[in-house]
């Protein structure tokens, strides 16, 4: 751990560009996925636990068109509609008979769609580790120190590129306003004639589409298998619990927060600690705000 | 029309029947099987199954298996552990105890196989297994447990001595060599550090990183970060199929040069194929090569074996080593009956222990312990899309230089 710090710091400061680059890399991606818990937790509050599978969903569709020669940047629009499509579907299957009961059943029912989607892809391309090769340059800095594939500013100026349409579509559009409105309160739109069934219905596409957004960028830059969707849901529900729903500065600030602090515990610590920083950023946060609510918590008598 | 349908419905009685009548009648030895079809370990679990899958076949084509006189057909029961070990053990005694399998084929990878082994040698069922090269398999004194394949610590040493050898024909001193290792967190991988460890101590050979990689691998990329910045002479790396993935990709995008880098699960993962100047040069063991001449009467030499299980499995265009062996592991099972006689646990165990014989997969004879001792390992090098077997240090393109 000394010889790294050492590394870091004093022999070779110019990794930290290295360290950072991949860290925002890496944090674009997982804010990407947990804005897309957010606002299905914020706006239907339903506990989606087959996130990762949705994206592991996205980079299987991304593979499947590739094979048919479209680059994997092409194919962005296509796994956005299919997906976009899929979530509608799942809502009207299942979603929407388990959105009024209480917490456990949601969690529930996500959680056998994410064994269900999990075999399913499994069965249909094989358990094998697949990668797609988007045959892009990489770039040198520093005199050959510090590399930066192309795949990755581009999955970096993707994802920023969507979360800015996400974003003004919620404030401008009829349908993000009745979003945000039946988040607010859902009995209250109701009366004021927002059908919040296909609110509903819509966002948990929206979801789904930007999960598949995150499947094509994963799909570039690591390696997946059916199995791999764990991990996005892990991070997106510690991004999210750390930064709280509705509130998207602070998902994306978080995402790129877990981004560079796993990056730096890997460096550091080493690899196999990359997903334990996840966890204990999620336990310090809630620590501190449980000490922090205590300050102004009354006791009634 | 209702003629008709009385027919149809008498048809497939009638074949239901015969399906019935012909498998009760034909005898049939039943191997039992957890192994890997789901979760981390899926990939090298599929090429398992088909290993073991293409043997029985074979075995069955060619006249199947004779115990004392009378003809038998081996089969196959499987059970996907989902990778987890403790299903594994589950799965092995619903398989003993419900199923009354008496026979076990081994799961894939070392931890799932040590999950095992303590449940069949309490049931005394023989397991020949062909995945689990982990050295401490082989010390806790098991008795039915047979492994057909060479122990781990094995696997990655050579890339040591292969550094020491070009070290000195440069005229200097293998201590100054400097090696960098990640390595998964699990019994297998923990193994080959070990291995390596041993050999770069003899040399007195300087580790200067030592990583450890989680199990849901898909990044390593600060690993190779700090390779980047220490230049190492040797880097290497074992984390099953995702770690040579994980590896093959990333060492191309971070354009790390290092003289030997070595790999395991390069053909697993298909590294030659979908990293191809990435992979330029990297050292990959296998426990056999299509190559060897050794051979048998059931499957022919090694080319052959390899020739055929391609025709039966035209996805595979290098066949990974794991599938070799797991039919090896069948092919013993048939010796062993036949030699046995009977198929008394005890006998076959017997036999099984006094088994000495030539197969395309090379020789097999074990120790005590039930490890293979009879088989060396192999080193090889990717150069051009082709794997190229390493016997001595000059065969190997040195340094490595890749050009990204």
């Amino acid at each position: 751990m000394y010889d790294n710090l050492q590394l870091l710091f004093v022999w070779a400061p110019v990794i930290n560009v290295q360290i950072i680059l991949e860290g925002v890399f890496v944090g674009a991606i997982f804010a990407l996925v947990a804005y897309g818990l957010a606002l299905v937790w914020g706006v239907m509050n339903v506990k989606n636990l087959a996130q990762g599978d949705f994206v592991i969903m996205g980079a299987y569709l991304t593979f499947t068109l590739s094979k048919y020669g479209l680059h994997p940047i092409f194919s962005l629009p296509i796994v956005l509609a299919i997906m976009f499509g899929y979530g509608w579907l799942i809502y009207l299957l299942i979603i929407r008979r388990v959105i009024d009961n209480d917490m456990f059943v949601s969690l529930l029912a996500t959680f056998g769609l994410s064994l269900v989607m999990q075999q399913f892809m499994n069965v249909l391309y094989g358990p094998e580790v697949q990668i797609i090769e988007s045959n892009l340059p990489v770039y040198t800095m520093f005199d050959d120190f510090v590399t930066v594939p192309m795949a990755k500013i581009i999955s970096l100026i993707l994802a920023g590129t969507f979360a800015l349409i996400i974003v003004i579509f919620m404030k401008k559009s009829r349908m993000g306003q009745a979003i945000r409105a039946t988040s607010q309160d859902a009995r209250a739109a109701r009366v004021l004639g927002i059908n919040t069934d296909r609110v509903y219905a819509f966002t948990y596409a929206l979801n789904s589409a930007i999960c598949g957004v995150a499947g094509v960028l994963v799909s570039i830059i690591w390696i997946f298998q059916p199995f791999y969707g764990i991990q996005y849901s892990l991070r997106a529900f510690a991004i999210v619990t750390a930064a709280g729903l509705g509130n998207l500065p602070a998902v994306i600030g978080a995402g790129f927060g877990l981004g560079l602090i796993e990056k730096y515990t890997s460096m550091i610590l080493g690899t196999e600690y990359e997903i334990a920083a996840a966890v204990v950023m999620l336990l310090l946060v809630l620590v501190w705000r449980q000490i922090s609510l205590r300050r102004s918590r009354q006791v009634v008598r | 029309m209702f003629k008709n349908l009385k027919n149809t419905i008498s048809t497939i009685v009638a074949v239901c029947v015969a399906g019935l009548v012909s498998s009760a009648s034909a005898e049939t030895i039943v191997l039992g099987s957890a192994i890997s079809l789901s979760g981390n370990y899926s990939t090298n679990g599929l090429h398992t199954q088909r290993g073991y899958d293409f043997a029985v076949e074979r075995i069955n084509s060619t006249g199947g298996v004779n115990v004392g006189g009378k003809n038998y057909q081996l089969e196959i029961k499987y059970y996907d552990d989902e990778s987890t070990p403790a299903r594994a053990a589950q799965l092995v005694e619903r398989l003993i105890q419900q199923d009354g399998v008496q026979f076990m084929l081994g799961p894939y990878g070392s931890g799932l196989t040590k999950a095992v082994a303590p449940v069949s040698e309490k049931f005394g069922v023989p397991m020949v297994e062909a995945e689990g090269a982990s050295r401490s398999l082989f010390t806790q004194g098991y008795k039915y447990l047979f492994a057909v394949l060479s122990t781990s610590e094995q696997y990655l040493a050579p890339a040591i001595e292969l550094a020491a050898a070009k070290a000195k024909a440069a005229g200097k001193d293998p201590s100054s060599v400097r090696v960098a290792m990640a390595f998964e967190n699990d019994p297998f991988s923990l193994d080959v550090r070990e291995g390596v460890l041993t050999a770069a101590k003899k040399y007195g050979m300087k580790i200067v990183i030592d990583d450890k990689l989680p199990a849901d691998l898909s990044d390593m990329s600060t690993t190779l970060t700090k390779a980047k910045a220490l230049k190492p002479d040797v880097l290497l790396v074992s984390g099953h199929s995702k770690g040579a993935a994980t590896a093959g990709r990333q060492i191309g995008e971070m354009r790390i040069q290092a003289d030997i880098v070595a790999i395991t699960h390069c053909e697993a993962a298909k590294v030659d194929e979908k990293f191809p100047s990435a992979a330029d040069g990297m050292l990959c063991p296998t426990q056999w090569v299509e190559g060897s001449a050794e051979k048998d009467d059931i499957f022919g030499n090694a080319a052959k074996w390899n020739d055929d299980f391609k025709v039966a499995y035209p996805s595979y265009k290098t066949v990974p080593y794991q599938t070799a062996q797991a039919s090896a592991a069948v092919l013993v099972y048939k010796v062993a009956f036949e030699a046995a006689g009977s198929l008394d646990q005890v006998k076959v165990r017997d036999a099984l222990s006094a088994i000495d014989i030539e197969t395309f997969y090379g020789n097999i004879k074990f120790s005590e312990a039930g490890n293979n001792i009879a088989k060396p390992m192999f080193m090889r090098q990717i150069s051009g899309g082709t794997y190229n077997a390493i016997i001595t240090a000059d065969d190997m393109v040195f340094p490595r230089k890749a050009s990204y």
